[in-house]
């Protein structure tokens, strides 16, 4: 995985595991990558991936069986969209926003391209 | 196994004890000066400095190689200038020159591995394949990059608890270096202490959870990755102002280095880490005690 610059990589990699639940790639009550696989396909330090997925189970988007290894809480999808929500909002928005008021960019013109962009990546 | 092992294998305190070390090559030029330190199993330790700050004189201390002139340093609970086999077969070191004979691997396997009780044969097998090394090659006509990685994946396969690298990624080329980070990132275990010391921080970065810097004479740093970046931020910014403890000039504005006031979570970049604190020694000395 390329990871980028300004992002402290625990998150970048609680990113990357969202992103596989989001996406169904990992379903509910399946059991995730334990450490030491995703550390050494992300090529890190295993007690940051461990960092990542106690991040992860504090959000219950995981859960520990003890014993057993991490499994994909059920409810994981909702938890997932509430945290990446919060992130959203307050990392990424006002970057959009700073661009969106300094280039003068009309909510026509953005309902559109919005509209536009899922029905093209997301056949909406 | 011995008494005093067990006891430093389970307890995950001070796998490694350094109390007020002398060290030089000559009594005129002291190299470490009353340095102390302590290193835990389940770490990889990024042991960066300037060169000649001592990065190889430290590890060579640690494997009994050299002699402190004053001062104790205690690993698993030996003194490594006894060189007690119990302790030396749980020591793996990668130095950064290295001399193989003119033979085989087999060969060269057949007359090492006996010295180290906990030898895994399969587990060598399978490291030689990962790094693509040819088995029936004499070590001494292979490649500077195929015997380092020769050297690395037999140090591993000695499941030594101790394992201490030379700028192990000198001579790797660009897929060794990342099937390299791969093989750490699994041998990394609660039970084993990993010392890296590395110029190459870029190749490494995301391995190391411990940082150790040497500076005049003296540890000039230790501290986790997470204690860092919960202290410091490391940013991009357009403009300079005097909450920037440190920044260098990029394309798009400057990499910072500032107090972490808003909580951030910033990735943290060593080599900028590195020259900050060469640069600015007493602003982060408060930071970190």
């Amino acid at each position: 995985m390329e990871f980028r610059d300004n992002k402290a990589i625990y998150l970048q990699i609680a990113d990357y595991v969202c992103e596989h639940i989001l996406l169904g790639k990992w379903k509910a009550d399946e059991k995730v990558p334990s450490v030491r696989e995703l550390a050494v396909e992300m090529e890190v330090n295993p007690n940051t991936v461990m960092r990542t997925y106690e991040l992860l189970q504090n959000k219950n988007i995981i859960n520990n069986k003890r014993g057993i290894g991490f499994f994909v809480d059920e409810n994981a999808t909702e938890h997932v969209k509430t945290y990446r929500k919060i992130q959203f909002i307050d990392d990424e928005l006002p970057v959009v926003f700073r661009n969106i008021y300094l280039l003068n960019i009309g909510f026509d013109e953005l309902e559109a391209k919005y509209k536009t962009f899922v029905k093209e990546n997301f056949n909406a | 196994m011995n008494y005093t092992l067990v006891y430093y294998l389970t307890n995950t305190v001070g796998m490694i004890k350094i109390n007020n070390l002398n060290f030089g090559y000559s009594k005129q030029k002291p190299l470490f000066k009353n340095m102390s330190m302590q290193l835990s199993n389940g770490h990889i330790y990024g042991l960066l400095g300037k060169n000649g700050a001592g990065k190889s004189s430290l590890l060579k201390n640690l494997a009994g190689l050299v002699y402190a002139q004053s001062g104790t340093l205690e690993v698993m609970g030996f003194n490594p200038t006894k060189r007690q086999p119990a302790l030396l077969e749980q020591i793996c070191f990668i130095p950064e020159e290295f001399y193989l004979p003119s033979v085989k691997i087999d060969a060269y396997v057949k007359a090492n591995a006996p010295f180290y009780k906990n030898f895994n044969h399969g587990y060598l097998f399978e490291l030689l394949k990962e790094f693509d090394i040819p088995a029936n090659n004499k070590l001494i006509d292979m490649s500077y990059g195929q015997k380092k990685k020769f050297i690395i994946a037999f140090g591993l396969a000695t499941e030594a608890k101790l394992v201490i690298m030379d700028e192990p990624t000198n001579g790797l080329d660009i897929p060794s270096k990342a099937q390299f980070r791969k093989i750490m990132a699994s041998a990394l275990t609660d039970d084993r202490c990993i010392i890296i010391s590395t110029h190459q921080v870029r190749d490494l970065d995301n391995l190391i959870d411990t940082v150790i810097m040497l500076d005049e004479n003296d540890v000039a740093l230790k501290a986790s990755v997470e204690e860092i970046t919960n202290k410091l931020t490391f940013k991009k910014v357009k403009e300079l102002d005097e909450s920037i403890i440190y920044a260098e000039a990029s394309l798009s504005g400057y990499n910072a280095v500032m107090p972490n006031y808003h909580n951030e979570d910033s990735k943290l970049d060593m080599e900028l880490l590195f020259n900050a604190i060469l640069a600015e020694k007493i602003k982060f000395k408060p930071l970190f005690n």
